[in-house]
C-alpha cells in the first residue's frame, strides 16, 4: 500500500513526529511505499538542522534525514508554516534577505499543494497530530 | 497532475483563536481548491466557533480571518457541514453563524447557502464516506 504521512505537531513537545517515524520505518520494512512525509503546523520544526537534543536522547531530525537518504522518502516542509516559524532554506533566506538558513539534509521546503497531491496519489493518508 | 477526483474532508475541531489550527486549516482549503477535488468542510466541537459572525480580535492582536470564509464559495468550496449538537452544547444556533453562500452556475447563478447543519449520526456517515480526511 502507498501511504502519505502528515505530521502536524512539533518535535519533543509532542509524540507525533516519533510515532510517524516508527510507523514509517515499520511500513517500509513491511514492504509498503511511503513516498512523501509532509510537515505542517509546528511539525515543520522537525526539519531544522540546528536542534541539539541531549546526547542520551533521540535525535528526530537525524533519524528523518537518514530515512530520506536510505529510502528516498520525500520530506516536505510547508513553506507558509515554515516562514512563520523561522525555517528557511538557502534560496528562501536569500530571497527574504535573511542571514542564515537551517534546513536539514533530506528535507525540502514547498507549498501546501504537495499535501493535497499526496492525498490524491496515496492509498491512505495518515495524520500524526494532536 | 492526476485526474483522480477524491473526496476530501477538512475537519475543524478547534476555536478560531488561541491556536493556529483553524487559520492553517483554511490555508490548506484555499490551496487545495485549485486541485478540483470533491471538497467538504466539517465544523464540530469548538470548531463551530470558527463560523460565528461578529468576530472581533482587536484586543488580542491577532488577525480576524473570519471574512475569508465568505470567499470559499468563489473557490467552489460549497459544502460546509456544521454539527448540530456541537452548536447546541455551546449555546449557539444557526443564527449565530455567518451567512455563507455560493453561486450555482447551473441555476442562473442563484445564491445558495453553503452551511448545512447536520446531526452527529449524519456527521459520522459523512466522515465514513470520504477518501481523505484532514483533521485540524
Amino acid at each position: 500500500m502507498k501511504f502519505g504521512i502528515l505530521i502536524s505537531e512539533g518535535p519533543y513537545t509532542h509524540q507525533a513526529a516519533d510515532s510517524a517515524l516508527r510507523f514509517t520505518k515499520a511500513a517500509i520494512k513491511a514492504g509498503h511505499e511511503i513516498d512523501r512525509v509532509f510537515f505542517y503546523h509546528d511539525g515543520v520544526n522537525v526539519g531544522t538542522r540546528l536542534s541539539i537534543p541531549p546526547q542520551d536522547e533521540r535525535n528526530l531530525q537525524q533519524e528523518w534525514s537518514a530515512l530520506a537518504k536510505d529510502h528516498g522518502v520525500d520530506l516536505v516542509i510547508c513553506i507558509a508554516a515554515a516562514q512563520r516559524r523561522g525555517l528557511l532554506d538557502e534560496n528562501e533566506a536569500k530571497r527574504q534577505g535573511k542571514d542564515a538558513n537551517n534546513i536539514a539534509d533530506g528535507f525540502r521546503i514547498s507549498g501546501l499543494g504537495q499535501l493535497i497531491e499526496m492525498g490524491i496519489l496515496s492509498d491512505r493518508l495518515m495524520t500524526f497530530g494532536d | 497532475m492526476s485526474e483522480t477526483v477524491k473526496k476530501f474532508l477538512y475537519v475543524n475541531r478547534k476555536a478560531p483563536y488561541g491556536t493556529i489550527y483553524a487559520l492553517e486549516s483554511l490555508e490548506v482549503v484555499l490551496i487545495g481548491a485549485a486541485f478540483d477535488q470533491d471538497v467538504s468542510l466539517a465544523f464540530l466541537d469548538d470548531g463551530v466557533f470558527q463560523l460565528t459572525k461578529g468576530q472581533d480580535t482587536k484586543e488580542i492582536g491577532v488577525k480576524n480571518f473570519s471574512p475569508t470564509y465568505r470567499a470559499l464559495g468563489d473557490y467552489e468550496v460549497t459544502k460546509l457541514y456544521v454539527e448540530k449538537e456541537s452548536l447546541a452544547e455551546r449555546g449557539l444556533s444557526a443564527d449565530d453563524l455567518q451567512e455563507l453562500v455560493w453561486e450555482d452556475e447551473d441555476d442562473d447563478y442563484a445564491e445558495k447557502p453553503s452551511i448545512r447543519i447536520i446531526d452527529r449520526t449524519e456527521m459520522a456517515k459523512l466522515m465514513a464516506n470520504q477518501d481523505v480526511v484532514l483533521s485540524f
